[in-house]
């Protein structure tokens, strides 16, 4: 039981950062209908950018965890938002009006660039930052197994649910939430309506990124270890957790984040590790056979 | 006869660069990038330094080495490739490759086209498969399981093991190997198990390690994962000691894991370093500011092999090179080699090590 405890708050730490990834990739295909393939390399950017911060800061002598913590959050927001903004005015805004695979491919290309770019000037080693948050609470000992959250876990958790509340209130209360819900709907009449459809994209574009670069912070701060590559299997688990949960929809992002990390966990604890992928797809697979729009998804109705 | 033709090919090739370039190339090939890049960097240094002093010796029957380096990443699929563009750039003797899952398809290559190698990779299949081309200069995953497995059988009695790999054909086999090894002492691993690398949480392999009260793992793998479940399992607040093979000589490992790789044990050959012989071309490395760790003396003791090799044969053609390796006895930085008839090598000695403070010195 205490393992089972335990095996849970790994889980719902690992779902909580998959979610938050999967939020970008599901914001931006509800609203121009694109995967963004690039998303995750630009959380890997992130996490770079959170090395760099802690690396300065520990050079300047700054020894406050809170302190810290907020400044690196703050610079890795403005920079990662900055290159969600920069990618999609490069890569995708010149191709919107072309065919649908017009932008995946270009997507895919910024992907590559975005690895490319980071290898070569940041050098193929992995990056180590000291254990910035130690320690833990321990929940429930039993003579066999200790239960333990640790600092870093919680802080992950917490400030995931913190800022799905916030999501959630923004998209359904702001007039910007309205905007975008109008892009969603229908573009051309929202642009009518005196929407301003091109900065509700770039804003979309900068909100997707700067949950990644939420995400990178607490993977620098959680594994401690960075490289140029980290993007590529997060940015697939995210992506399968946008789908799982039902692309275009916010809560099913995280719901799908949640249960992946919950299915890898719990598979890893109690059948074979090895096999951890394998189901974790298979149930994609599954679900998607079952409910083709994923687990929160509306079916696209076809407009004619 | 399309082979007969491509052999003469590559003769008339050879035969043309070689007296137009006067220059001989020889090549390393490794991960110079992606996640196991620094192990390139070492290779990369060891060699380029045995060139430069082979060539102020007067080269290779009288001409200079040239250094052609490829770029696998680990990657076997990228072996291949790199290894089709040594071959053709006529290159006379090849260093590599690194992993075992690249040595083995790239060999095939390199057997196709007459070039003999020297590896470090310790997969058993690398010599099993009848190429006598490959002439490795680093021991056996069964021979490095067995010390590693016989340790800990030794040193840690009564206390639950673990054997974990990572999948790979490195990892694998050297895990095998080691849960056979303990096995024979009478030690039954509680738990046997696989990861998939390049992920970074590992913290549900951690917790049921915890469960299962281990307390010393056995593990497959390379540098990068390790750092990352020991760090991990600090966090979780598992006292965890690993036994491993001779990936863990990366210091790489102690700038990721910090002072969790405290007490990582691993086998390795004895260290090239403390080779009274090797004393001056240690000084030479340190005067450039390259610590000789890891695979860096290797590098070097491989292509002191060719130079001695071509020297001894007066020639540079295949089949004089493959029998002067066979047959001969060669004086290098690692220790005297000499190779038995599948290309291992013939005296080969693993010693179990220990990180300590970030250093590693033999354990006692």
């Amino acid at each position: 039981m205490a393992y089972a405890l335990q095996q849970l708050i790994n889980g719902l730490t690992l779902g909580a950062m998959y979610g938050l990834i999967a939020i970008g990739y599901t914001m931006v295909y509800g609203i121009i209908g694109m995967i963004n393939f690039a998303h995750g390399d630009i959380f890997m950017v992130s996490a770079f950018i959170a090395v760099t911060a802690f690396t300065l800061l520990a050079a300047a002598d700054v020894t406050s965890i809170p302190l810290a913590l907020t400044f690196v959050l703050i610079v890795a927001l403005f920079f990662t938002s900055a290159y969600g903004w920069a990618v999609e005015r490069t890569a995708y805004r010149p191709l919107r009006g072309s065919t649908r695979l017009a932008p995946l491919i270009s997507a895919i290309g910024m992907s590559i660039f975005l690895q490319n770019a980071v290898q070569l000037t940041q050098g193929a080693r992995v990056k180590p930052i000291p254990p910035v948050i130690e320690g833990g609470v321990q929940l429930w000992s039993t003579p066999a197994f200790t239960v333990q959250i640790g600092w870093s876990q919680l802080l992950i958790i917490v400030t995931t649910v913190v800022l799905m509340i916030a999501f959630t209130w923004m998209i359904t209360q702001t007039p910007f939430g309205r905007q975008q819900r109008a892009c969603e709907q229908d573009r051309t009449m929202a642009a009518l309506l005196g929407v301003n459809v091109d900065r509700t994209i770039s804003l979309t574009f900068m909100l997707g990124a700067a949950l990644a670069a939420v995400a990178g912070v607490m993977v620098t701060v959680y594994y401690g270890v960075v490289d140029f590559f980290i993007g590529f299997l997060a940015g697939i688990k995210a992506f399968t957790a946008a789908v799982l949960g039902g692309i275009g929809s916010l809560p099913g992002a995280m719901l799908g984040g949640l249960l992946i990390g919950l299915i890898e966990s719990f598979w890893a604890a109690y059948l074979w590790a090895e096999y951890k992928d394998v189901a974790t797809f298979g149930i994609l697979c599954l679900v998607l056979m079952l409910r083709p729009s994923g687990l929160l998804g509306r079916p696209e109705v076809e407009k004619v | 006869m399309k082979k007969t033709l491509l052999a003469t090919a590559c003769l008339a090739l050879g035969a043309y660069s070689q007296t137009s370039l006067a220059d001989l190339s020889v090549a390393i090939a490794g991960p110079m990038t992606g996640q196991y890049a620094s192990v390139g960097d070492q290779i990369r240094r060891g060699a380029e330094l045995a060139i430069a002093d082979i060539n102020a010796r007067g080269g290779v029957l009288g001409e200079k080495l040239k250094l052609e380096v490829g770029d696998d990443a680990c990657d076997p699929k990228q072996a291949v490739s790199v290894a089709n563009t040594m071959v053709n750039k006529n290159i006379v003797f090849m260093h590599g490759h690194w992993c075992s899952s690249s040595t083995i398809p790239a060999s095939e290559v390199y057997n196709e086209a007459d070039i003999p190698m020297a590896t470090v990779s310790t997969n058993p299949q690398v010599t099993e498969r009848g190429l006598n081309n490959i002439f490795r200069i680093m021991g056996r995953d069964d021979q490095q399981g067995l010390v590693a497995g016989g340790y800990i059988a030794d040193h840690f009695k009564g206390k639950k093991v673990a054997v974990v790999d990572d999948k790979s054909a490195y990892g694998k086999g050297l895990a095998d190997e080691m849960a056979k090894a303990v096995e024979a002492k009478g030690v039954k691993p509680t738990l046997r198990e696989s990861i998939t690398a390049g992920e970074k949480d590992y913290s549900g392999l951690v917790t049921k390690l915890k469960q299962a009260g281990v307390e010393v793992m056995a593990y497959g793998g390379y540098h990068t994962e390790v750092a990352l479940i020991l760090r991990q399992a600090q966090a979780a607040g598992l006292k965890l000691t690993v036994m491993s093979g001779d990936t863990m000589t990366n210091s790489e490992l102690v700038t990721a894991a910090g002072p969790a790789a405290d007490n990582v044990l691993f086998t390795f050959s004895p260290d090239p370093r403390k080779n009274p012989d090797a004393a001056p071309v240690v000084e030479k490395f340190r005067a450039a500011k390259v610590e000789p760790e890891g695979y860096v003396l290797y590098a070097y003791a491989a292509l002191q092999l060719f130079e001695q090799a071509a020297n001894g044969a007066r020639s540079t053609k295949y089949a004089d090179l493959e029998k002067a390796l066979r047959n001969g006895s060669f004086k290098t930085v690692i220790g005297d080699l000499s190779f038995d008839a599948k290309g291992d090598q013939k005296a080969p000695g693993f010693v179990v090590y220990r990180w300590q403070g970030g250093q590693y010195d033999y354990a006692r």
